[in-house]
């Protein structure tokens, strides 16, 4: 019975780490489930990208004092995680702060981890103040309801009780406290610890080193429902984000393609075609679902953090308009899972006759859209919500016919007189003679 | 105005230094084709030898492919570059950010591969280059702002030529609260300039002339003819038709020098 307990803490860890794979696996699964783009070019730059904005946090601080909160939250989470590998050693064998042996080196690495926990529960509070008391409007938009509000809330407890705990468990420590190195902060707890008798302390302090442990194990299970997931995700999406020009819209293929063939006097429009196309199923212009976006957009929807720096800079937003750049990545996650949920449950996805356009994204949406690229310059991790508005457009427009009767006219007036207007050709150099 | 057309030059065996692409908007719109004007004066003044499409020029497509139509977009564009290779044009300057932007990074793809510049990047060579000097008494402390437009800024990163060149003006500049990578759209783009707005609680163009306005301007200068008919709307809807002007960077250059 003696090993029960490491029996025990074997068997939750694996657990946690288990079921963890498991859903990062159905999220890389769900991601594939996008059109291939090729974004493995210029990797120094892209390595730059990840170390500047994913590690530097450089576009946090855009906003200064939410981004340095951040940073605080972000460094001391990482750091602080490096006791994690003295609880596992000491979980699965019964020893008790194993790494004690390093002496100073180990009350100072200790000692900064309290620091660090302490100036993390501080930086929490101050985001939860701003969003539930200050009431930060980008907190409060109507996407934020339910779920998505909670789960902001829950993230900040969660960190709350994890800081505490760590601080707990150390105040808790009675030979700990007795060395009096490496407990900058703990030792103000302590004597709420101290007069108690030992087996009680020695129990708190198990107790909260559990709690700990298995409150770490559960953050990690719950990232995958949440928009947590960007603490990993961040790192590969500004890996792999865009490197062009933002004004630089793709050009299709296919239409390049079919343009071509209109527009080369010697075409054959009934000719077979070339050797090894003949199966080539033809393509759907533009999106009408998640499976018809590529697999950084899709990216992008499980690393969108909510945070809705994005909306708050939209001009259709911020003008009343029913588009937030933020709901449109949420959505497009949600719609994401509910085909993955549907690939799990049945083999391989059964027609829900839902699709992403409608029945989350609606038109009126996508035409609020001025393509100002300010989402997509503000967002912290590089997530384009612009390029998914246009890819939905592109099927309205080309597959539909559905753009706004104004914009129909503006692009007859294209194909009759090479301007968006209705002008006359031939009065295109009127200008110089006027005035 | 002595504007000459790629036609005519080829005609005489010649080739211009630039193309000056004048787009739709500049060709077409009263209040656009003053900077057109404007700007040609100052190619003038600069003794540039340059020459316009005229009626050879047709729509880039740019529009059309915000609104979702890929298919006319590559039609014009591919329409266009054959016009532009055949009279081998090299150098394109235009006063639109929406076609500079679409001539610098989506032509390419398509066949068309020119140098292309907005005019005030242009401009800012001809001063570099020594061909054109800017006077700064008659603007001389005039409280002014500048409007980025989303297709030369945060599409281009381009913020600083056109700043530049407003400061050699011996003008006042006042930065607007949102500025440069945070500029605010005036509403204009994406195709909104043929579109009524969706239902919201107020104009894009009317927030962004209230940025403008809030640095007590004399003129709200931009490089763009839709934000120029955009900010010239909100500023009348905010009655300050009378103090406030809205200008090109071309007009106010034309202004300063009395070209
Ligand atoms: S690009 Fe569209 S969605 Fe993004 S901020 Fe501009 S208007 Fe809003
Ligand atoms: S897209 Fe980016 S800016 Fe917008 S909410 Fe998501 S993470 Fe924040």
């Amino acid at each position: 019975m003696h090993y029960l307990p490491n029996i025990i803490f074997a068997i939750i860890l694996i657990a946690g780490i288990g079921f963890f794979v498991k859903n990062i696996k159905k999220i890389i699964r769900n991601i594939n489930l996008g059109k291939d783009i090729n974004r493995s070019d210029n990797k120094s730059a892209r390595w730059k990208n990840m170390a500047y904005i994913a590690l530097g946090q450089s576009k946090m601080v855009r906003r200064p004092v939410a981004g340095i909160l951040h940073i605080v939250v972000y460094l001391g989470f990482i750091i602080i995680n490096i006791e994690v590998i003295e609880i596992i050693i000491d979980g699965l064998f019964g020893t008790h702060r194993i790494l004690s042996f390093m002496g100073g080196f180990y009350s100072f690495l200790i000692g900064s981890f309290e620091i660090l926990a302490f100036l993390v529960l501080v930086s929490v509070t101050i985001f939860w103040i701003r969003r539930m008391i200050v009431r930060i409007p980008r907190f409060w938009n109507k996407e934020m309801k339910g779920f998505p509000k909670n789960d902001a809330l829950y993230i900040l407890y969660f960190e709350m009780v994890l800081m505490s705990l760590f601080l707990i468990m150390n105040a808790s420590d009675i030979p700990f406290q007795i060395v009096n190195t490496g407990n900058p902060i703990s030792q103000f707890l302590a004597p709420i610890f101290s007069g108690m008798s030992h087996e009680t302390a020695h129990l708190i302090e198990q107790t909260a080193w559990w709690i700990h442990i298995v409150g770490i194990l559960i953050f990690l299970n719950y990232l995958y429902y949440s928009k947590h997931l960007h603490i990993l995700l961040a790192f590969p999406n500004t890996f792999y984000a865009n490197l062009e020009a933002k004004g630089k819209f793709t050009n299709d293929k296919n239409v390049t393609k079919e343009v071509k063939m209109m527009m080369d006097p010697d075409a054959d429009p009934y000719a077979a075609p070339p050797e090894g196309e003949e199966d080539a199923i033809p393509e759907k212009f533009g999106a009408s679902d998640v499976t018809d976006l590529n697999w950084v957009q899709l990216m992008n929807a499980y690393t969108c953090t909510e945070c809705g720096r994005c909306t708050s800079v939209c001009p259709a937003n911020l003008t009343g308009k029913e588009l937030s750049p933020r709901n449109i990545m949420m959505k497009t996650r949600d719609r994401l899972e509910e085909v993955g949920e549907n690939i799990d449950k049945n083999g391989e996805f059964k027609d829900d006759n839902k699709q992403l356009l409608n029945d989350y994204i609606t038109p009126e949406e996508l035409w609020a859209c001025t393509t100002c690229n300010a989402c997509v310059e503000e967002c912290p991790v590089n997530i384009d919500p612009l390029s998914i508005i246009m890819e939905m457009r592109r099927y309205l427009v080309m597959e539909q016919s559905a753009a706004p009767q104004e914009l129909n006219i503006m692009m007859t007036n294209i194909e009759n007189n090479g301007a968006p207007w209705q002008y006359n050709q031939m009065d295109r150099l009127n200008w110089k003679d006027e005035e | 105005m002595n504007v000459p057309t790629m036609a005519e030059m080829m005609a005489q065996g010649k080739q211009p230094e630039v193309l000056f692409w004048v787009g739709a908007a500049g060709s077409y719109d009263d209040r656009a084709k003053k900077i057109t004007r404007a700007f040609v004066k100052i190619l003038h003044k600069a003794n540039v030898d340059f020459a316009v499409l005229g009626t050879e020029e047709s729509s880039t497509g740019d529009v059309a492919k915000r609104a979702g139509n890929e298919f006319l977009f590559q039609m014009q564009a591919m329409m266009n570059i054959e016009v532009l290779n055949g009279y081998e044009i090299k150098t394109i300057v235009t006063a639109d950010p929406h076609s500079y932007n679409t001539f610098k990074n989506e032509y390419p793809e398509l066949g068309g591969n020119y140098k292309v510049y907005h005019h005030t990047q242009y401009i800012k060579k001809l001063i570099a280059d020594g061909r054109l000097s800017l006077d700064d008494t008659k603007l001389k402390d005039k409280r002014v702002t500048y409007h980025d437009p989303c297709y030369l800024g945060r599409a281009n990163g381009e913020y600083e030529s056109p700043r530049a060149i407003i400061r050699k003006m011996g003008v006042n500049l006042l930065e607007m609260k949102r500025n440069k990578s945070s500029a605010l759209c005036c509403g204009a783009g994406g195709a909104q300039m043929f579109k009524d707005a969706e239902k919201g609680d107020k104009e894009i163009n009317i927030l962004r002339t209230e940025d403008a306005l809030e640095t007590k301007p004399q003129i709200i200068a931009t490089g763009c003819p839709y934000c120029n008919t955009m900010m010239t709307d909100g500023v009348k809807a905010k009655n300050s038709e009378n103090t406030v002007k809205v200008l090109d960077i071309a007009e106010l250059i034309v202004d300063s020098q009395n070209l």
